[in-house]
């Protein structure tokens, strides 16, 4: 569904990304892994417009995306969550995720907008008092929130970036079965960028780390936690706990995959 | 004796007082279309009160010369200036959307002075009224114009108006939002560029709005905008750049400033202490009488 072909984006002389090619299949989980700096942002800010890339080519559903407005992109069905949830304070819950519906799809249609911000709010679960403020949420409300404004625009790749940044252990899990019921139900595709790696490895289909702007390594997450090179530069002592999460994580559920 | 005077004296106090609200709901009018284009565009038209210049133009032209009705011609008027200001926007902002701040008031400052040029080519510097003299309105001993009141009423239409629209409409409330944080607002599938349009039209239809309500009121000539201009910014940067409440609350205590400065001498001391009153409030509340939340 979504195709990077030698992508690279440079700040001047420094290649944020280089020469990064992968490919998405439509209904998969993928994790986007990566030391800071190691280029995972910057992917998220050219494939959803805020950057243009300086070379290579994206390729979502068979069309050339590369170089369009952000608002393009959005209304040809990519949403994106950020990592740190930036709503509108001043306007309602409710308001912040039609208002995300009513542009992001591209129709602009009113009622559309209403019924797909209803149907995203439910499916994060922040149903219970959507006229409320912004300000009563906490911070995994303000994450569901980040969500819920990006399914509102009725995508059909979600980027989500560190969507669990901030949350407590059980908001994690919850957060993380929250991706994949996205994904199951609503047939949305993601790339999760995440720094929390046990979490991510137990939800995700396939892993793709970056280091210094480069792909290092990709595959299912049980082969990228053994990969050497993977553990020398970004899970090091990490690496242990991962392979025991993602261990007790596939007999809990009996179909290692 | 004694208490005659002080009959007398409350009275004159009362018709200023209700002058004052009259005379702040015209500002109040004014210091939204400006507010409304700063916060979402984040640019100063100054050359805002050559553009309400021109409407009166408008309106005179329309009623006065080619005697259209007042229903056909005020409407006229304000699409007039609200295109005036679409074209603002697309031919001198735009290119500056990005450029300094410094560089985008000068440009909005040379459009004030073409205008002003342009009037005075096209219409000369003769005083123009609408030739149409409203009635005075007694209330026992307190008169109050007719043009005024109506003005009054007008801008208060005109904003509840924009009120609604501001939060009833996804529009509008994209329009509240991007004030808020220009960046989210492009990654919610916002194309900014036509919001920026929608908003630099309807700042021109207030512009619109408030030429005909002062051209019942006073005469139109090329530098008629000196006179309300000047109070219009400083409404705007007392009430908080962008901040609507903030310019609505500026406008009613400008306006009572110089009615009530205007009762005990002439209207000229009345801006006299308004302005004393603007330098003032820049020295103990430079970021504006309500202050912006963020």
């Amino acid at each position: 569904m979504l195709l990077l072909k030698g992508l690279v984006k440079r700040f001047g002389g420094f290649a944020a990304v280089n020469n990064v090619s992968f490919e998405v299949e439509r209904g998969e989980i993928l994790g986007l892994i990566g030391p800071n700096g190691s280029g995972k942002s910057t992917i998220f800010n050219v494939l959803s417009g805020t950057y243009r890339p300086t070379a290579g080519s994206i390729l979502f559903d068979g069309h050339e995306i590369a170089g369009l407005a952000p608002h393009q992109i959005i209304n040809r069905g990519i949403g994106r969550t950020f990592q740190i949830p930036r709503p509108f304070r001043r306007l309602s819950v409710f308001d912040n995720v039609a208002l995300a519906g009513y542009y992001g799809q591209g129709r602009h249609s009113r009622a559309k907008a209403q019924a797909s911000a209803e149907r995203a709010l439910a499916v994060v679960g922040l149903s219970v008092d959507a006229r409320a403020e912004v300000g009563g949420l906490g911070a995994a409300g303000l994450k569901k929130l980040e969500l819920a404004k990006a399914l509102a625009t009725e995508p059909k790749l979600l980027l989500a970036d560190e969507s669990l940044g901030g949350l407590d252990e059980q908001e994690m899990s919850r957060a993380a079965e929250m991706l994949r019921r996205i994904r199951d139900e609503m047939g949305i595709t993601i790339i999760w960028v995440e720094h929390i790696m046990g979490v991510l490895m137990r939800v995700v289909d396939r892993v793709i780390v970056l280091d210094h702007g480069e792909k290092i390594a990709e595959g299912s997450p049980g082969a990228v936690a053994n990969n050497p090179k993977v553990i020398e530069v970004y899970l090091g002592t990490q690496a242990q706990a991962v392979q025991q999460e993602l261990a007790t994580a596939s007999h809990a559920e009996g179909a290692p995959s | 004796m004694n208490f005659a005077f002080f009959e007398v004296f409350d009275i004159y106090l009362l018709e200023a007082v209700v002058n004052g609200i009259l005379l702040g709901g015209v500002l109040a009018l004014m210091a939204l279309g400006l507010n409304l284009i700063f916060g979402v565009i984040d640019v100063v038209w100054i050359c805002y009160a050559e553009l309400i210049m021109i409407g009166m133009y408008g309106l005179y032209y329309a009623f006065a010369v080619y005697g259209l009705p007042m229903w056909i011609a005020a409407p006229m008027c304000i699409a007039l200036v609200a295109v005036l200001g679409l074209m603002l926007h697309y031919i001198v902002i735009r290119p500056l959307l990005d450029a300094a701040p410094i560089n985008q008031l000068l440009a909005t400052g040379g459009v004030l002075f073409f205008l002003q040029s342009f009037a005075t080519v096209a219409f000369g510097i003769d005083f123009r009224n609408l030739g149409i003299r409203l009635p005075v309105l007694a209330i026992g001993e307190m008169h109050f114009s007719y043009a005024r009141l109506l003005a009054f009423l007008a801008a208060l239409a005109g904003m509840v108006t924009i009120y609604l629209f501001m939060t009833r409409t996804y529009i509008g409330t994209a329009i509240r939002a991007i004030a808020q944080d220009r960046q989210i607002m492009v990654l919610m599938g916002v194309d900014s560029r036509r919001l920026y349009l929608v908003t630099s039209a309807l700042g021109g239809a207030l512009a619109g709005l408030a030429a005909c309500l002062l051209v019942l009121q006073y005469d139109v000539h090329p530098f008629v905008g000196l006179s309300f201009g000047p109070i219009t910014f400083m409404i705007v940067v007392l009430g908080g750049l962008g901040n609507f409440i903030g310019g609505f609350v500026a406008s009613f205590v400008f306006a009572e400033i110089i009615s009530l400065g205007g009762l005990y001498s002439d209207l000229e001391w009345g801006y006299v202490l308004a302005f004393a009153f603007f330098i003032l409030m820049m020295f103990a509340r430079p970021q504006g009488l309500l202050t912006r939340r963020s």
